[in-house]
């Protein structure tokens, strides 16, 4: 039988999220950024958010428009710039508080989330700054014994860091295809962690290029692509474009002139008012057409 | 050594960058069949020089999302290439994306060679930030992969700009952990943690000497052609051991250096080493 109609727009979704909520955003640094749920969100008056993002323009944006109190990443980077200038800024003004961990980390705080378990084991940040910068990270000791080749002396109880779940308020990631419920499929050659923060998130939305017939779903890849089930998604937002200006394979790639001119807002308070008030404070919509103009 | 006091072929015009992509190159020697997995451009013709003369069952990465494996030498992919181009030229043998790269670090097959803004002289790396980490001068990267690569698996590091800024005596935050901090965690906790080389623009570096307290330290390993000792340890800002036997990096053989000007059509490794 077909899964219950989702489908709403960018706006219902922020009108379900509140302030002080810990958000997960999909995607990779600026790649496949559910970027017309971001803009939506920069239009609204949430606050004091939480975000866990392998961070990209989505991070900067909310940093620079004071939405993020805290963020907690792998990196923030825009790939061809490889510092993300806005949340850079934020960093060095201490106006946000910062959880940088591992990349792998992340992955493992999202997985534990998704699993129900309220912490996953790993050797990824023992001994480094992590540790010791992330104050409120802790330790565990193996209740089994490790022991080494050629070793009879009954081993040791490896102390390894315990990362913990990540339980996500909301999630929002970007999918090339969807149907009415939420089935929907990645294209492109990496699903990052869409399904894992959609797997560890309260409530999760995903925007999508194009809503289909659920038919026609499993003949766009194969059904590896079927990556996140409906049972996961809250809602469906139908967004042509909507990652833009991040790369979405194979619809399109990255609009690396727009995100120079994005990067380019960080020299001065004028310079962000200006692509504010140009690209942000007008509806998706208006967006869209500006960006086609730009791109004419 | 092998990679030390090789004759170079004196037809050739060869460069400070072409040294150092033979140095990058021998950090993967005897590495067989794991993962060659350097980060920027020089690192890049490095490893995939490696790949391409000495170490042919490297597994190479095509910087995203698989694991290449040219048919021959001569089918390593140069690097930079236009994205149609890099797609077309890679013969894909696994799938990699990023949560399976890892899997695959966690499983320890692999030999990163990193960048590094600071680094000390057990090898901690710091690409993370200057200054304080809470508020710092000067955000950089964050720690990205760097704490777990370090103590899964092998790792070198390039430095193109060999200065004091660089080579400290403690860098600011450490995101790759060295042998200090692997020491302290203990031989069970750290024993898949090595660096083995540090390659720089004047020099190259490994970590085969030990302090008092028997923890390996940075230790010159080579002058590239041209550099003298005194210039080396001038625009080094922390301590380190010179090698008993310190000779001269190596220069390209003829078919190395095809093969560099092959995989950097456009000399990009000039841009980052130029001649001094």
């Amino acid at each position: 039988m077909p899964g219950p109609d989702k489908r709403c727009t960018e706006d219902e979704v922020v009108a379900e999220l509140s302030s002080g909520m810990i958000i997960g955003i999909g995607g990779w640094g600026s790649r496949r950024k559910p970027m017309s749920l971001i803009r939506a969100i920069l239009r609204s008056d949430l606050t004091d958010l939480t975000i866990v993002s392998y961070g990209g323009p989505d991070v900067g944006l909310l940093c620079r428009s004071g939405k993020a109190r805290k963020v907690i990443s792998g990196f923030v980077s825009l790939d061809s710039i490889p510092l993300e200038p806005h949340y850079q800024a934020a960093r060095q003004n201490g106006t946000i508080q910062a959880a940088e961990w591992d990349e792998g980390m992340l992955l493992l705080g999202l997985q534990a989330a998704a699993w129900r378990v309220p912490f996953l084991p790993t050797r990824a940040g023992l001994g480094s700054d992590v540790m010791k910068n992330m104050a409120d990270l802790r330790t565990v000791t193996s209740p089994y014994a490790t022991v080494l080749p050629g070793q009879n002396d009954g081993g040791e109880f490896e102390e390894l860091l315990a990362v913990p779940a990540l339980e996500l308020d909301a999630a929002l990631v970007h999918q090339n295809a969807a149907d009415v419920s939420g089935n929907s499929v990645w294209l492109g050659e990496d699903p990052f962690m869409d399904d894992l923060f959609v797997r560890a998130a309260q409530r999760s939305y995903v925007s999508t290029e194009r809503i289909l017939p659920t038919t026609e779903l499993a003949g766009l890849g194969d059904i590896a692509h079927l990556k996140i089930s409906r049972m996961d998604v809250t809602g469906v937002i139908e967004a042509p474009h909507g990652a833009h200006f991040t790369e979405c394979l194979p619809d399109y790639s990255r609009d690396e002139a727009f995100q120079k001119r994005y990067a380019a807002t960080a020299k001065s308070d004028e310079a962000w008012d200006e692509f504010r008030a140009e690209f942000l404070d007008i509806d998706e919509a208006g967006y869209q057409a500006k960006v086609k103009e730009l791109q004419a | 050594m092998s990679d030390v006091s090789t004759p170079t072929p004196s037809s050739t015009a060869v460069t400070r960058a072409d040294i150092c992509a033979v140095a990058i190159a021998e950090a993967f020697r005897g590495d067989g069949e794991r993962l060659c997995n350097p980060i920027g451009n020089l690192p890049l013709i490095g490893g995939r020089l490696a790949a391409a003369t000495f170490e042919p069952h490297l597994a190479l990465t095509d910087g995203f999302y698989t694991l290449m494996d040219p048919q021959s030498p001569d089918e390593v992919p140069p690097i930079a290439l236009p994205e149609a181009e890099r797609v077309a030229q890679r013969t894909v043998a696994h799938w990699n994306p990023y949560r399976e790269m890892f899997g695959l670090l966690w499983q320890g097959k692999r030999h990163v060679m990193m960048g590094a803004t600071q680094i000390d002289q057990y090898g901690n790396q710091n690409i993370a930030a200057i200054g304080d980490w809470v508020q710092p001068r000067r955000q950089l990267l964050g720690f990205r992969g760097a704490p777990g690569n370090t103590i899964n698996h092998t790792t070198s590091y390039w430095v193109p700009n060999h200065s004091p800024r660089v080579f400290v005596p403690a860098v600011d935050v450490v995101c790759g952990i060295g042998y200090d901090r692997a020491h302290a965690l203990g031989s069970v906790a750290s024993r898949f943690h090595e660096v083995r080389r540090v390659v720089s623009n004047l020099a190259v570096f490994d970590f085969e000497a030990l302090d008092a307290e028997g923890v390996p330290t940075m230790r010159l390993r080579s002058l590239h052609p041209g550099v003298t000792l005194e210039e080396v340890l001038e625009a080094t800002g922390c301590d380190v051991v010179i090698s008993d036997d310190l000779g001269e990096s190596r220069g390209p053989t003829e078919q190395e250096l095809a093969q560099i000007n092959r995989l950097d059509p456009r000399s990009l490794r000039l841009n980052e080493v130029p001649e001094p």
